[in-house]
């Protein structure tokens, strides 16, 4: 557990200092958990199954398949683009072509960092696929994520990082979430013993 | 509106029946959440269907609300428990939707689709007539289904409210 709460602080890490110079602001994160989690509960991590969420999903391919999310509340996505680019906010629950492309956008370059720095650690070869993004319900989003642990039980093992800016406000959530197969091919990339 | 403390929940990959108030279950997204109503003894009954057959289950404990081919049966007992009858009942269902849109050969990707698959299939099986059906599309879904009414409440974050 140890292990993969060291790989998760490693690649939030370095998302955490690629989502700073983006914006150009101190952003904290907070240290990683690393749990076996039902399903049930896992949705609560960023405020229940119902709560609106803008999600940006990868599929992590190569050698340690994975599932990876990066979830903003909406409030947070608005600023965080307001922030980033001179695009004019509009009010509501609506983005635009623009914002959305740009929230990929970032999505891409965090989860960039923090596969790369996964990847330079563990010496295992992963390759994000082009990112995908929902404005939807948490719950239906993790869905996707779960459907490989469905098969096995009624837990998942997640590695989630939550983004911290001006000490509290939380601003978004990595979800790292290895296929069950995975785990065995990291803790070997690590020289960790795996029972 | 119906009284919060009379909602009963059903979880991810759970199941469960009520006699009175509503039955509820949150954020489906590829995974389908059925309902069964006996109009006449008023016991209403919902699953949430997270994969299609138990046959791909691996190792371990199975929980039969998660697999459509298992949860419907067990349904259908707990309801026939609380008295209703399999001939008066009557199916509904929402959810099986493709969140996101991907290119793959990896056959999980099209989960969605295939839930809605056979959940029918376990519905015919049984007899149950598919009366109203909310599925597909890529956005998640929030179900409520009334026991005084058999009204199927469907709420979505881009589609709004819907009844069945």
């Amino acid at each position: 557990m140890d292990v993969l709460k060291e790989v998760g602080n490693i690649g939030a890490g370095n998302a955490a200092t690629a989502l700073s110079r983006l914006m150009n602001v101190p952003v904290d994160m907070a240290v990683p958990n690393v749990r076996l989690m039902p399903f049930e509960c896992i949705a609560d991590e960023v405020g229940g199954p119902e709560q609106v969420v803008i999600a940006i999903y990868f599929r992590v391919e190569g050698e340690v398949p994975s599932h990876l999310f990066f979830m903003f509340e909406l409030e947070a996505a608005k600023m965080l683009l307001a922030r980033l680019s001179s695009l004019q906010m509009e009010d509501g629950v609506d983005f635009s072509e623009m914002e959305i492309s740009a929230l990929g956008e970032i999505g891409n370059i965090l989860a960039g960092s923090y596969l790369s720095s996964l990847a330079d650690f563990t010496k295992l070869y992963m390759s994000p696929t082009v990112p995908q993004l929902a404005i939807d319900m948490a719950g239906a989003v993790l869905n996707y994520g779960l459907l490989q642990y469905g098969e096995m039980g009624d837990s998942a093992l997640l590695i989630d990082t939550k983004f911290l800016q001006d000490g509290n406000e939380v601003q978004g959530t990595f979800f790292l979430i290895p296929d069950p197969d995975s785990f065995s091919k990291i803790f070997a990339a690590l020289g960790v013993p795996y029972e | 509106m119906i009284e919060e403390s009379t909602v009963v929940k059903v979880g991810m990959a759970d199941l469960n029946v009520c006699r009175s108030g509503s039955i509820r279950t949150t954020g489906l997204g590829s995974c389908v959440g059925l309902t069964l109503y006996d109009p006449v003894a008023k016991v209403a009954g919902m699953a949430h269907v997270m994969l299609p057959s138990s046959e791909i289950a691996r190792e371990g404990a199975r929980n039969i609300a998660k697999y459509a081919d298992t949860a419907i049966p067990e349904l259908i007992r707990r309801m026939t428990i609380e008295g209703a009858k399999l001939v008066r009942l009557e199916a509904k269902m929402a959810g099986g939707a493709q969140m996101f849109a991907f290119h793959s050969s990896n056959d999980m990707m099209r989960i969605g689709p295939r839930n809605v698959e056979s959940c029918k299939q376990a519905l015919q099986l049984q007899g149950i007539p598919l009366l109203a059906e909310d599925t597909g599309g890529n956005y998640g879904r929030t179900i409520e289904l009334s026991c005084e009414s058999g009204m199927l409440n469907i709420r979505s974050v881009q589609k709004g409210v819907k009844e069945l």
